[in-house]
């Protein structure tokens, strides 16, 4: 337990080295970050090549980690929005909209990155966990607003960037958005994207009809 | 049980739900009611399959084991060696012998090492059972040590400076984003009559949701056959939000229960629960 320990301490201090000046102490009014993370590191171990680098915060998550959920200033809302702005990768070709059927098992599917979950299969990008999507099904969560007749947006091309965006990256529009960032962390790819856009806006996709 | 929980549990997951049709025989509209889960309850009577987990945690508590081959009747869970009832509702707590706040998997963990002798690292890779598992010791003690605590009001103590102290890492931990997702604890739990998918999502940032979410636990999961204790509830929120493996009566999970306790007032202890 001693050597563990020992070799715990080691990954911290390598980790402050590594991330110095992003990773501590700049949540405001609160506890330190630095004392949170070394007590994470200590408290958590690496499992199914889910690692303890997984703790160490982005600018945006350290700015939307208090109670008011909100950055400390509109000015830092501000920048974090800009950024997640220029975070959005949108497809060269054009081409926004794929299969709404492949959208669907995408979105019913809530597999992906935990420890318990096989890293050689592709992400679910689990939406219903959070938004009623088609109507007909009644296992819909709610942190989320509903999504059903997403599709009477229209696919004006100002409609796809940003139906897109929030996917990408949902920073964009809201700052500290409950939401991941299915693109801009990898979590699903550009090709999963297009299909779950297809979900949302196509006319015979079951969330529009 | 609460009205708070029977909503909670009255909205029970696909495979309880399937499972109760196929019991009870009934019709669709029965799978979309809020009563289902009170009327499977109902079918156990008082009885909760976690009894049997009782009184094996009862024999494992008596149990010589361990290199030394003694049991655990000298273990101090906070009201003096031995002592087992209301144990459980004064937990976490500081304890003067190793200057830390101790949740009850901390406490057992601890006992096991300094008094049998037992070695850490094996006790904490075999804390919990996989799914489809017999259930473990430490599950078992766990079972047994929160009932004989079960009508006994809440009480996290606040009185020492390490219990505070543990109270605000708690907060913070509870509201840190990170990971590929960008999750708090905070992310499904701030907010009254939230849902992911029909699972009911108690705010723990209020005394009725915290109040709750502590009550209950540990449970008898009845879609996995099996007790689960609140450092596993612990672990498998840890776990959803794409973090690594959050360790039994580790300092973080320890801060987490006593911002829950704290949070959940003087709640009378429901424990062992009976949850989907």
């Amino acid at each position: 337990m001693k050597k563990v320990q020992a070799v715990l301490m080691l990954l911290i201090a390598l980790c402050a080295t590594a991330t110095a000046g992003s990773s501590d102490g700049a949540t405001s009014g609160q506890a330190q970050a630095a004392p949170v993370l070394d007590v994470l590191n200590a408290s958590m171990k690496e499992k199914n090549g889910v690692g303890l680098d997984r703790l160490v915060q982005t600018d945006l998550q350290r700015a939307c980690s208090n109670a008011d959920d909100r950055p400390a200033s509109q000015e830092q809302a501000g920048a974090l929005r800009e950024q997640a702005m220029a975070s959005v990768v949108f497809p060269a070709d054009g081409n926004y909209l794929g299969d709404w059927r492949e959208g669907e098992k995408i979105a019913q599917n809530g597999r992906g990155m935990q420890y318990s979950d096989d890293p050689a299969t592709p992400n679910g990008g689990n939406c219903y966990a959070c938004h009623q999507l088609a109507p007909a099904e009644i296992a819909a969560g709610n942190l989320g607003p509903s999504l059903t007749g997403y599709g009477q947006r229209g696919q004006s091309r100002e409609v796809l960037q940003y139906t897109w965006a929030k996917i990408w990256n949902p920073n964009a529009s809201i700052v500290c958005s409950h939401m991941p960032r299915f693109g801009d962390a990898g979590i699903l790819t550009p090709g999963q994207i297009r299909d779950l856009m297809a979900l949302l806006l196509d006319p015979e996709s079951p969330v529009n009809r | 049980m609460n009205t708070y929980a029977t909503q909670v549990l009255g909205k029970a997951g696909y495979s309880f739900v399937a499972g109760l049709l196929m019991m009870l025989g009934s019709g669709l509209l029965a799978a979309q009611s809020d009563d289902t889960f009170s009327e499977y309850r109902d079918m156990f009577g008082d009885d909760n399959p976690a009894i049997f987990v009782i009184e094996e945690g009862a024999d494992f508590w008596l149990q010589a084991n361990g290199p030394r081959q003694v049991s655990l009747e000298a273990c101090d869970l906070g009201l003096g060696p031995g002592v087992v009832a209301g144990a459980y509702a004064s937990l976490p707590r500081y304890f003067a012998d190793t200057g830390t706040v101790m949740d009850l998997e901390a406490r057992l963990l601890h006992c096991m090492t300094e008094l049998q002798g037992r070695s850490r690292p094996q006790l904490l890779s075999s804390s919990y059972s996989g799914s489809g598992g017999q259930g473990t010791e430490m599950e078992a003690l766990v079972t047994y040590i929160a009932e004989q605590s079960q009508g006994v009001a809440l009480a996290v103590s606040q009185k020492y400076p390490q219990e505070l102290q543990a109270y605000h890492l708690g907060e913070e931990i509870f509201f840190r984003r990170a990971g590929p997702y960008d999750f708090s604890c905070a992310t499904c739990h701030r907010q009254d009559g939230k849902r992911i998918r029909l699972q009911e999502l108690p705010n723990i940032t209020a005394p009725a949701g915290a109040g709750f979410a502590y009550s209950g636990w540990p449970a008898y999961r009845i879609s996995q056959g099996l007790v689960r204790t609140m450092g596993w509830r612990m672990q498998n929120c840890v776990r959803q939000q794409r973090l690594p493996q959050l360790q039994p009566g580790s300092p973080a999970s320890v801060a987490l229960q006593v911002y829950m306790g704290v949070n959940a007032g003087g709640v009378a202890m429901a424990a062992p629960g009976l949850k989907r």
